[in-house]
């Protein structure tokens, strides 16, 4: 490794120093470029009518009326939006068997959920289309509806899709060794049934996206609140009949994403087939109504499972019954069976053992589609395999640390291969859980426990080891047929004034990409951070790449700006070599001086080297290259995976009068590999925390037995606010991948996959003397009130 | 529609210290007139209901959400938002610790806490951070898990009672 990260005293020691985001102050004096804050000319906006029914056929559509608002324009059905737009099948072939029905970007002759956009009313204002909206009658022949997730394969519930045969969209088996003969051989089998509840995202800024077509260029501009743009592109060209190349989509500022804005949503879609209709820009941005019933949701499971261990708490066996409600569909195109996959391929992933089964059945139901967001899959299986561990834990009177050591996989045991088949390159479960123990004063806090128990007070303590999966390779959708980038591109170059532009494509959408390349090129170049500026989010101008998922920023986009950066560096030095006389690697450039190797003696600043490039080029020797623009991409070769480790702890009170539970504080240490900024390291694993505690605490999506949203609104679908969150002690362990030269994986969804399973614990561990155990999520007041026999349904 | 009724109707008010006479839907939220007649796009439509704050401005003094108040109840009143505050240098302390402890990430809610903040900080003294964080719970953020928010906050209080002080 030819960068000594270790050492701070370094120059240009940029890496691994909180450096401030080049992009926060614009944001803080609102001087931010949102979808909605854009104005193009001749734009219109688009409404939608949204089907009341889970399920119905669609009898007719009327929309005279609508037609008859002053300012309402043009009203679209799905025939219309069909012929100039294909429909789209969610499937990816690496997932065997998992099947979807063509979805249309308006509903042609079925709806299937309610919030599945119907009909389009296009106005010059969002009010005048909406109250076109409000007019367009449609009639409906209702259908049956399918809610529940656990008898939708019994024979007498009806099929959704019946040209699919059955409600079954996907399912998975996988067992390593012999779990039937470890459960009967085991001194102690502890079973559990789980319960995580349906979430959705809640970005602040919603969906948004403002197409515009012009025919005369053939050309498509997206401005879109997205986290993977060039994805969107080929989607656009490929269900729009354009070409790829003639497809541009921007992304500027994202107000939030959390993995909601990463699909391809029916009315973005239908969006962009009125623009290429109209010739004209258009305009969609969800209200509030909108986003809850038609943003994915996601983690709606149910699962079963059982833990074997040995009378020294060894653990000899995990066996997984997962189940989960998808919606109507399959999200195009990463697919709602990758969610369920998490499931089988992360239980029991902190720990060594050898019999594992682990089944996921994937079913259609008539919701909202659930897909991936933050931390898909982690915390349900997090909660599953930390709850048990702690079940069989409290059965041998085994401490909840102690029971973890005998188990983690050891910090030198790498590289190993799970009983999931998941490869883990290098991870660091003890270190991390003896920085915990220390960090959080675990005696101590176990002894005020104990005091409060005294005074009749209900304080837990919960312990959460995870993996988290990060810089994802093609293994993740790119072998299954989908045109998503898991590489990234990063071009650097310099300008005439010795600046330097940093061209990637990887997205910013608040967490700091930008500040994190600004820092690697800026080290990598030998420039400051405040020299560098970065260009993201244009597919017109960025190289190729994936964008923000599966927390692949940092450790894939970082290692090709690093990569690139370092070229430019070597191209720069072999001008500065022939102006100064000097050998090349006898100089280096630090601070935006090409200065002496050895002494740092200054010997000529970039903006001189520049004006001679970029002006007097005669002056330099003919077949001398000048090649400022270097252009590096990167992808994962050696681990489909890079997984990283951590583990959390929450420590809060149960009032057993009011159910209500205290959050008192959390602590989480984790390894993400090398730490460019810890300030944005740090905020990023609060920010997922906190997300996590709200699916601990909070958030839960209601439907009723006919298929209607019932708390579509932020004042019933309560998200964590500042008033019941707790401070948070974030702490780091860095063991780098060895799979590139940065050594980054990713923390984006560390956060948000341990805490849920934290909290549970917590709880239990504070209720044990009551002998009450809850494991279905939210923990509402009313579920621990429930669980602790103080309320029940009237006979 | 019944006939005589009032669809529109004139407004006269000053934001950012600017006098702004306009005609309006009666039925336009203040949020909407500010971000779509005046391009003031600074405060964010988000709920739409009262809950999450991201629309929070400044009228008359107090914090108030551009979302419950329709443009025409603006009427001769002093509306102040991100934009304005900033050129009056009224919040640089506060907004340039919520850059310094990366109180924001995406930035959409940001405005709204700026404003929320001010009028805690208007109160005087050091608010605890109980205190800071009920002040606070009336804005939504999705990003940040709110304790870099309370810090930012909290070290503008400590900061400007120490001024206070000398």
């Amino acid at each position: 490794m030819s960068i000594r990260f270790g050492n701070p005293d370094r120059p240009n020691s940029y890496i691994g120093k909180t450096v401030p985001r080049p992009n926060a102050a614009k944001l803080v004096q609102g001087r931010g470029r949102y979808v909605d804050d854009i104005v193009l000319p001749r734009m219109v906006h688009v409404a939608f009518v949204r089907s009341p029914f889970a399920h119905a056929r669609i009898a007719g559509i009327d929309a005279e009326a609508a037609k008859g608002v002053r300012g309402v324009l043009r009203v679209f059905t799905g025939a219309d939006i069909a012929a100039v737009c294909t429909p789209w099948v969610g499937v990816l072939n690496h997932l065997k068997g998992l099947k979807s029905p063509p979805e249309h970007a308006l509903a042609v002759d079925r709806v299937c959920w309610v919030g599945e956009p119907v009909v389009a009313v296009v106005a010059g204002s969002r009010s005048v289309a909406e109250d076109g909206a409000a007019l367009v009658e449609v009639a409906y022949d209702p259908l049956p509806v399918v809610t529940e997730t656990m008898t939708a394969l019994d024979a007498e519930t009806p099929v959704i899709h019946p040209e699919l045969g059955d409600n079954l969209a996907f399912r998975r088996l996988h067992e390593t060794g012999d779990v039937d003969a470890a459960m009967a051989g085991a001194h102690k089998v502890v079973t559990a049934r789980f319960r995580t509840a349906r979430h959705t995202g809640v970005t602040l800024e919603p969906r948004s996206i403002l197409v515009d077509w012009n025919p005369a260029d053939v050309r498509m501009t997206a401005y879109h609140s997205t986290q993977a743009p060039h994805m969107i592109q080929a989607v656009l060209a490929k269900h729009l009949d354009i070409p790829e190349s003639r497809v541009r989509v921007i992304c500027g500022d994202v107000g939030g994403s959390y993995g909601i804005k990463v699909h391809v949503y029916p009315d973005e879609i239908a969006t962009a087939a009125i623009a290429k209709i109209m010739g004209r820009p258009v305009k969609f941005v969800a209200d509030r109504l909108e986003s809850f019933n038609s943003d994915i949701h996601a983690r709606d499971h149910e699962i079963e499972a059982r833990i074997a261990v040995d009378a020294q708490g060894g653990i000899l066996a995990f066996d997984v019954d997962d189940w989960t409600g998808i919606g109507p569909y399959s999200v195009y195109p990463r697919t709602s069976a990758i969610e369920g996959n998490q499931v089988v391929n992360l239980c029991g992933g902190p720990y060594r053992f050898e019999n594992y089964r682990a089944r996921t059945t994937v079913v259609f139901q008539n919701k909202a589609p659930t897909c991936q967001y933050r931390a898909v899959g982690h915390p349900i299986a997090v909660a599953v395999t930390e709850g048990l561990v702690d079940m069989a834990a409290a059965e041998l009177g085994l401490d909840p640390i102690e029971i973890r050591r005998r188990n983690l996989y050891a910090d030198d045991a790498y590289p190993v291969t799970s009983p999931a088949n998941m490869r883990f390159e290098g991870l660091s479960h003890h270190a991390s859980l003896n920085r915990l123990v220390e960090m959080m004063g675990y005696d101590a806090l176990r002894a005020d426990q104990a005091e409060a128990r005294r005074q009749g007070r209900y304080r837990g303590i919960g312990i959460a080891s995870f993996i988290e999966l990060t810089n994802p390779s093609p293994f993740m959708y790119g072998i299954g047929g989908a045109r998503i980038s898991s590489q990234d591109g990063c071009t650097v170059r310099m300008d005439p004034d010795g600046s330097v532009v940093a061209l990637s494509g990887v997205t910013e959408q608040g967490q700091g990409t930008e500040a994190m390349l600004a820092q690697i090129v800026a080290e990598g170049v030998g420039v400051k951070p405040g020299q560098v500026r970065i260009v993201t989010g244009d597919t017109e101008i960025t190289p190729y790449g994936g964008g923000t998922w599966a927390s692949r920023g940092a450790g894939i986009g970082g290692e090709a700006a690093l990569q690139a950066a370092r070229a430019l560096r070597r191209a720069i030095l072999d001008v500065a070599s022939v102006l100064l006389q000097d050998r090349a690697d006898a100089l280096d450039i630090r601070d935006g001086q090409v200065v002496d190797g050895t002494t740092g003696g200054a010997r000529m600043p970039l903006e001189e080297l520049g004006r001679i490039v970029y002006f007097r080029g005669d002056t330099l020797p003919k077949d001398l290259p000048r090649e400022l623009v270097q252009t590096r991409h990167y992808t994962t070769k050696e681990y489909p995976f890079a997984f990283t480790n951590g583990v959390q702890a929450s420590y809060l009170e149960v009032d057993t009068d009011t159910g209500i539970v205290t959050l008192l504080k959390h602590w989480c240490v984790e390894d993400c590999g090398r730490v460019i900024n810890p300030q944005l390291v740090d905020e990023q694993i609060r920010g997922g925390i906190v997300q996590g505690l709200g699916g601990a605490l909070f958030e839960e999506i209601h439907y009723d037995a006919e298929g209607q949203l019932l708390n579509g609104s932020m004042a019933d679908y309560l998200v964590p606010m500042a008033a019941e969150m707790p401070d948070m002690v974030i702490a780091h362990v860095e063991t780098p991948t060895q799979e590139s030269e940065l050594g980054a994986k990713g923390a984006g969804e560390a956060g948000t996959a341990g805490a849920p399973a934290a909290v549970m614990n917590a709880i239990n561990d504070a209720l044990r003397p009551l002998d009450a155990r809850l494991t279905e999520m939210p923990f509402t007041p009313e579920r621990i009130l429930r669980a602790l026999g103080k309320i029940g349904d009237l006979t | 529609m019944t006939p005589g009724f009032v669809r529109k109707a004139d407004v006269a008010l000053t934001v950012n210290g600017e006098p702004v006479e306009a005609t309006v839907p009666v039925g336009q939220h203040l949020v909407d007139f500010l971000r779509l007649e005046l391009g003031l796009t600074g405060a964010h439509a988000s709920c739409e209901h009262g809950v999450c704050g991201a629309c929070t401005v400044q009228v008359d003094g107090q914090a108030i959400r551009g979302c419950l108040m329709l443009a025409v109840q603006a009427e001769g009143t002093e509306v102040w938002t991100v934009e304005g505050l900033t050129e009056q240098a009224a919040i640089t302390d506060l907004q340039d610790a919520f850059v310094a402890r990366n109180a924001l990430q995406c930035g959409f809610c940001t405005p709204g806490f700026l404003v929320a903040a001010k009028d805690l900080l208007a109160m005087g003294g050091v608010p605890t951070r109980a205190e800071t964080r009920e002040h606070l719970s009336g804005n939504y953020c999705r990003c940040t898990g709110y304790e870099a928010i309370i810090d930012a906050v909290r070290s503008v209080a400590q900061a400007r009672a120490a001024k206070g002080a000398v």
